[in-house]
């Protein structure tokens, strides 16, 4: 199986530096050649398992309560403007 | 008292408040001592703030009345660094959350405080969670207290660390595929994983979100059930824990023994090769030694054992690459100063702060979640994953517990594990009950004759037996004694 690690790591949002691509291409291509031993495993009308322990609905109240202050929110941005956090230009043309 | 207060563990610990041998203040400031002693050498701790630690302390010491609730208040417990105390660093051993204060507490603290312990200082771990040996720590190095030449075992190493070296009363770590088992195998402490559900995930940081469990890393059985009474129960802000009551895990120690315990030894877990024969004459003989206690030998088979390790590194990758999108350098976290729009803010942040293991999986996982792999690989792996609860379900229809090796090794030299495969069949005992939701511990079995090193045994239960397991551990325990 022939990974295209560059390709992948875009989808994943992640600038790799053509070093650790050279790295992680037989790495990734080992691990996956790996797993791939569950192709062995005959699992017709097995259904799957998504949890430890599968719960249904577990809903709780819907009711107005206290949550984070905005201020107390907002601490730990690494850039912000008033109460908002500060993000780069999105649209091209628009002003900044 | 012969022992140093800093030895103590928390049963030791709540004798001495109770009698007023010491205060709180004093306890947790000889643990401070033994950090300012002891943590350069290992590295145990990422940060400890002395000023919370003693201020709570301090109020522990003012609260205390004849309620014997109030009386045994006042214990520090050493935190992993992934799991949020107001006003703490949460940095997940990464250089992506440096600066990081946490603005709430997680669900497993608050059941700490109200239960009268004090959260007093932030463990290292590999980073986010992911490894098996503390080494992928992107902040700080942390040694095995028994050989400082080798690691503590992962990603709860920081933890186990600190509990084997007494730098702490106890702590709390985190298990995915084995982080609390391996490590305390490692550093000769008792590790308890929780039945998935059991104990509230709610403000610990997520690695693989059907796998997660938060447990204690202790000096005794006693002290794990003391500190699993006190963060097990539902928790309406995680979904994932259900309303059933949690049994009174210290009072179903009484009376523990072997006598008539059926005890499974799945035969696919002895005939693994890579088995160190050091780890396999210590679980031979603590198989010997509960046979002699009374305990009644039954061989079971556990027949998808062999794909275990591969729906993990689908599963956990897969999950994990989802649960780190949230790091994305606006509203927490590093953010690269050279990004120029929002696509490289993004990828220029993310390739800055993650460490190699963590872009490893971060790959892995979004390669097996990508479009026209989903049902190939993460699908496929679900449906194996039942096979293997199946696997469970089925040998505890006929045996209490399951007793297996908890690590293939005893603790091994820094670098040895260079390839992350090779690395990842460390997890190999511990990822299949995992993988079940069941509860599993790990429990002190002796040392190897040549190198010394501490090696722990596996005792696994069924879904929601905590007490069964904490019975079966705390009787061998005692019969190691």
């Amino acid at each position: 199986m022939k990974i295209d690690v560059g390709y992948v790591a875009e989808l994943a949002r992640l600038e790799l530096t053509d070093e650790e691509k050279a790295v992680f291409q037989p790495q990734l291509e080992n691990i996956v050649k790996y797993v791939e031993k569950i192709n062995s495993v005959n699992v017709d009308g097995v259904e799957p398992m998504m949890h430890g322990r599968p719960l249904v609905n577990a809903f709780r109240e819907d009711e107005v309560r206290p949550s984070l202050d905005t201020q107390v929110a907002l601490e730990n941005a690494p850039k912000r403007v008033g109460d908002e956090f500060l993000l780069p230009k999105i649209v091209e043309g628009a002003e900044s | 008292m012969s022992k140093e207060l800093y030895e103590l563990g928390i049963k030791e610990a709540q004798e001495g408040l109770a009698k007023g041998e010491f205060s709180s203040v004093e306890l947790t400031q000889a643990i401070i001592d033994r950090y300012h002693a002891k943590n350069g050498e290992i590295g145990a701790y990422l940060t400890f703030d002395e000023e919370s630690a003693l201020a709570q302390a301090k109020a522990a010491d003012e609260s205390r009345t004849t309620n014997h609730e109030s009386l045994v208040s006042g214990i520090p417990i050493a935190i992993k660094d992934l799991i949020n105390v107001k006003g703490q660093p949460c940095t997940c051993a990464s250089k992506i959350l440096k600066g990081y204060i946490s603005p709430y507490d997680a669900t497993v603290i608050r059941n700490l405080k109200s239960n009268g312990f004090i959260p007093a200082g932030r463990v290292n771990m590999d980073e986010f969670a992911m490894g098996s040996s503390t080494e992928n720590s992107g902040l700080g190095v942390t040694r095995n207290p028994y050989d400082l030449g080798r690691v503590p075992g992962g990603s709860s190493g920081g933890s186990a660390a600190a509990v084997g070296g007494n730098l702490c009363i106890a702590a709390l770590g985190t298990d995915t595929g084995g982080s609390i088992r391996q490590p305390a195998s490692f550093c000769n402490c008792v590790g308890v994983k929780p039945s998935y559900g059991r104990v509230s995930r709610f403000g610990v940081t997520a690695f693989a979100s059907s796998l997660d469990q938060v447990g204690p890393m202790t000096k005794s059985v006693e002290d794990a059930a003391i500190l699993l009474r006190a963060l097990a129960g539902h928790d309406e802000m995680d979904g994932t824990t259900p309303p059933d009551p949690v049994p009174d895990y210290v009072k179903a120690l009484e009376g523990a023994s072997m006598k008539g315990v059926k005890i499974g030894l799945p035969k696919e877990y002895l005939a693994v090769s890579g088995l160190d024969p050091e780890v396999k004459r210590i679980t031979d003989e603590a198989i010997r030694t509960c046979e002699a206690a009374g305990a009644e030998l039954v061989e079971v088979s556990l027949p998808h054992t062999e794909y275990a390790m591969a729906v993990y590194y689908i599963i956990a990758p897969a999950e994990a690459s989802a649960n780190l999108a949230r790091f994305d350098g606006v509203r927490y976290g590093h953010r690269s100063e050279k990004a120029t729009d929002v696509f490289t803010l993004y990828t220029k942040s993310r390739a800055e702060g993650f460490g190699p293991e963590v872009k490893r999986r971060i790959i892995m996982g979004t390669y097996v979640l990508s479009s026209g792999y989903y049902d190939a690989y993460y699908g496929k792996a679900q449906k194996v994953r039942t096979l293997i609860k199946r696997d469970f379900d089925e040998a505890f229809g006929k045996v209490d517990t399951l007793l297996t090796p908890c690590a293939p090794t005893p603790a091994f030299r820094f670098g040895a594990n260079p390839d992350p495969l090779t690395m990842y069949l460390n997890d190999l005992y511990t990822i299949p009950s995992a993988l079940a939701g069941v509860c599993a511990s790990s429990v002190p079995a002796g040392f190897t004759n040549d190198t010394k090193l501490p090696v722990g045994v596996q005792f696994i239960c069924g879904g929601f037996e905590e007490a069964k397991l904490l019975k079966v551990s705390k009787a061998f325990e005692s019969l190691k004694v």
